[in-house]
């Protein structure tokens, strides 16, 4: 474009009388465009140089010139070092705000990855410790029944453990999941004036602490109604920790249908229930999934429910109603509470199996509940399309036997 | 006006107004055993949740009668002997929360920021997940990692706090001498710190979520002007977003408070257990209240149970209160209206 012009220009100066400067080439190119994000040449450099001489002058600090130790120690100094030096360098060349947006976005960065490092330091200290025990295969597949406490590590499994923990979740999936969805649809699709009331107690329950859920089951089942500790009363107490997170999460989904399919449904002459049951529901079916999975992760880390009402046994056993029954996180956290090192290491690699199920319970969640509200998936759009084409001839079987009796239709 | 055409409404403009039509649903057997069960289901939920902090109040009347008003101020813990009192406990329970809440509160609003402020956008949704996975680790992998590495690692800061600000009363540990650089590392270990910073791990992705939550509904209009204006990103985020957020982020830091008061087995794994007042963060010996009930459950006297549920009472209603208020923080911050939690 200003090339254009200026070309103009120099043909007009041949025919008019005004002269008019001729322009340098240099300013006829347009100017580069100027770089709004990313970082610049000096940023990286500037970063760089103060890690460096940061991490140095640390090293001089922590070796040569004064006492101090520790390695948590040592990052800590570093890192205020860094800081400091990080600030020093940028005022040479920026003006104060932007020194302080650069330390600033180096703060809130840094502490962003102590956070992702801390948790990546938990999974790969608790899978380093329980290596020893993890890679024999009768960890899976033996109970603790004969194992003595100083037995080396190709003795003994968790499967009392694996079978406990798939028993109490199955049995608080039962108790939770129709009560929970139930009461979800109470809160968004009845009239009921005690809605507020049920939705503030439940958002009560989700703070319960979960010893206090385990105490609970422990006085009224265990104490008052006589039942012996069991895999059953561990359960109940699962689900009520379960319970109110299963049903703010449902509420969460339901409320995200949209309107419009239930009037239109209704429009159609459907009863409420029907609408409930095969448009509301079916709309938010992954979501409701997810609200159910989340909770099950929530219920399979509880230890502190399970530790009173469970009580506990090294035997392989499959009936909730009578014996004791341990869980994952429980036998976890009997088996480190030993001071044997071949306990404690199976005690991590319990736990290590516990994040594992954990991990994958919460992919799955992810996963299924990635997808909003209402959008199929292809399979399910197949199906539903399939679905149609028969209602169609249906329907078409149904006008063509009312043409015939144009009477009844008005 | 001279209407020649008959317009059948207007005809009867004379009329008196015609009345709204009465709007009558006549819901069939399926809808009235839909809505009873519906409502029958609300109620089981109401009635069990109900009758866990019924129970608890009932169990725990015999034992606050016995005791009265020092149950909240007695220290030891032997209900044979009826000297009982949550006040150690209760103490030990609010430091933990409270050095949770310290450590975890500016990761959590850092991260929350660098989420939605600083990090680039294809990696959001992932930085998103890892946090939730933060919150979905459960609490006994927490405790074995407190136990067994942090620990270890946090006693040489415990003791560098101890030496230099040691002449300030929370950090004062009996029994340390800080001239003896030998002296075994046992009195810093097992104290409220450390408990403190494992039960932060837990409480730090759930005040996370919420102020990201916040900070993502900062109006684009107001953080556009601020950039208009010249701002930089962080004072946008100075003048914008952490004003926007305020609700926000007082709720979320309590709600996470609320989860660290009742928090157990990461804590019951780490501290050792006193039924002494103690100030002193550093020190080992600190006590929480679920701990005690996760300690004493299998005393088989009716009356120490008694005195166990009205100690879990007293944790109930503070994680209550803590939990509504930081509720009603949320709900009524400018950007609450449409938030969860």
């Amino acid at each position: 474009m200003t090339a254009a012009i200026s070309q103009r220009a120099a043909n007009v100066q041949q025919h008019a009388t005004t002269v008019i400067p001729r322009r340098s080439s240099a300013a006829s190119v347009a100017p580069p465009r100027r770089a709004i994000g990313g970082t610049s040449r000096q940023d990286a450099m500037a970063l760089a140089g103060a890690a460096v001489s940061s991490l140095c002058t640390t090293m001089l600090l922590f070796g040569r010139l004064t006492p101090l130790s520790g390695r948590l120690g040592f990052v800590i100094v570093w890192f205020l070092i860094f800081l400091g030096i990080y600030a020093a360098l940028l005022s040479l060349t920026e003006d104060r705000p932007a020194v302080v947006d650069r330390v600033m976005a180096a703060l809130l960065t840094s502490a962003s990855v102590l956070a992702g490092g801390a948790l990546a330091s938990v999974i790969i200290f608790v899978l380093w410790r329980g290596r020893t025990a993890l890679v024999h295969s009768n960890f899976f597949t033996q109970d603790l029944s004969v194992t003595g406490p100083s037995e080396p590590l190709n003795v003994g499994g968790i499967t009392h453990a694996i079978a406990g923990t798939l028993i109490m979740t199955a049995i608080s999936l039962v108790l939770t999941v129709p009560l929970g969805v139930a009461c979800a649809v109470y809160l968004n699709e009845t009239s009921s004036r005690a809605t507020g009331l049920v939705r503030t107690v439940v958002t009560a329950m989700t703070a319960l602490p979960s010893i206090l859920a385990g105490l609970f089951i422990f006085a009224t089942w265990v104490l008052i109604l006589g039942f012996p500790r069991s895999g059953l009363a561990a359960s109940i107490a699962m689900s009520i920790m379960m319970l109110p997170i299963i049903i703010r999460s449902a509420d969460v989904v339901l409320r995200l249908v949209p309107g419009n399919l239930r009037e239109a449904s209704a429009a159609l002459g459907a009863p409420q229930w029907r609408t409930v049951w095969q448009i509301v529901l079916p709309t938010a079916r992954s979501g409701l999934t997810t609200a159910v999975i989340l909770g099950v992760a929530r219920g399979v880390g509880e230890t502190a429910p399970v530790l009173l009402t469970a009580g506990f046994t090294n035997t392989m056993n499959m009936n909730p109603t009578t014996s004791p029954m341990v869980s994952l996180p429980l036998t976890a956290f009997k088996l480190v509470s030993a001071a044997e090192p071949n306990l404690i290491a199976r005690g991590f690699a319990t736990a290590a199996v516990l994040m594992l199920l954990v991990l994958i319970l919460f992919t799955a969640a992810r996963v299924l509940g990635g997808r909003p509200v209402g959008r199929l998936t292809k399979r399910q759009a197949r199906a539903a399309t399939a679905q149609s084409a028969r209602d169609r001839l249906r329907i078409d079987a149904m006008s063509s036997s009312a043409n015939r009796v144009p009477q009844e239709m008005s | 006006m001279d209407v020649m055409t008959s317009i059948p409404g207007v005809a009867a403009a004379n009329a008196p107004a015609p009345q709204p039509r009465e709007l009558h649903a006549h819901p069939g057997r399926g809808d009235r055993y839909f809505n009873r069960g519906a409502s029958l289901s609300g109620l089981t939920v109401l009635s069990v949740m109900a009758a866990v902090g019924i129970f608890l109040g009932i169990q725990a009347w015999q034992a606050l009668k016995a005791t009265g008003f020092s149950f909240l101020t007695t220290a030891e813990w032997q209900p044979d002997t009826n000297k009982f009192g949550i006040a150690e406990v209760m103490l030990g329970t609010v430091l933990i929360a409270l050095v949770a809440g310290i450590v975890a509160f500016p990761i959590a609003m850092s991260a929350a920021l660098f989420i939605t402020e600083v990090a680039p956008k294809w990696l959001r949704s992932s930085l998103v997940a890892l946090v939730d996975l933060m919150a979905a680790v459960p609490s006994v992998v927490y405790g074995l990692w407190g136990l067994f590495l942090l620990q270890g690692q946090v006693v040489g800061v415990s003791r560098w706090i101890n030496t230099w600000f040691g002449w300030i009363p929370f950090f004062a540990v009996d029994g340390a001498d800080p001239n003896n650089p030998l002296a075994a590392a046992t009195v810093y270990t097992a104290s409220t710190l450390v408990a403190g910073i494992v039960v932060a791990m837990m409480v730090m992705p759930i005040q996370c979520v919420v102020m990201r939550e916040v900070f993502s509904q900062v109006p684009i209009g107001e953080r556009e002007g601020a950039f208009a204006l010249g701002s930089t990103r962080w004072g946008m985020i100075r003048v914008v977003s952490i004003p926007f957020g305020r609700g926000g982020i007082i709720g979320g830091t309590m709600l996470g408070l609320g989860r660290a008061l009742g928090e157990t087995i990461a804590v019951l794994l780490i501290i050792s257990p006193v039924f002494q007042i103690n100030f002193h963060v550093l020190q080992q010996g600190s006590n929480s209240v679920s701990s005690l009930i996760a300690l004493r459950y299998s005393e088989s006297s009716d009356f120490s149970l008694s005195a166990l549920m009205a100690a879990g009472l007293v944790l109930f209603g503070a994680t209550l209160v803590v939990n509504f208020t930081a509720s009603w923080f949320v709900a009524r911050s400018r950007s609450g209206a449409s938030s969860e939690a």
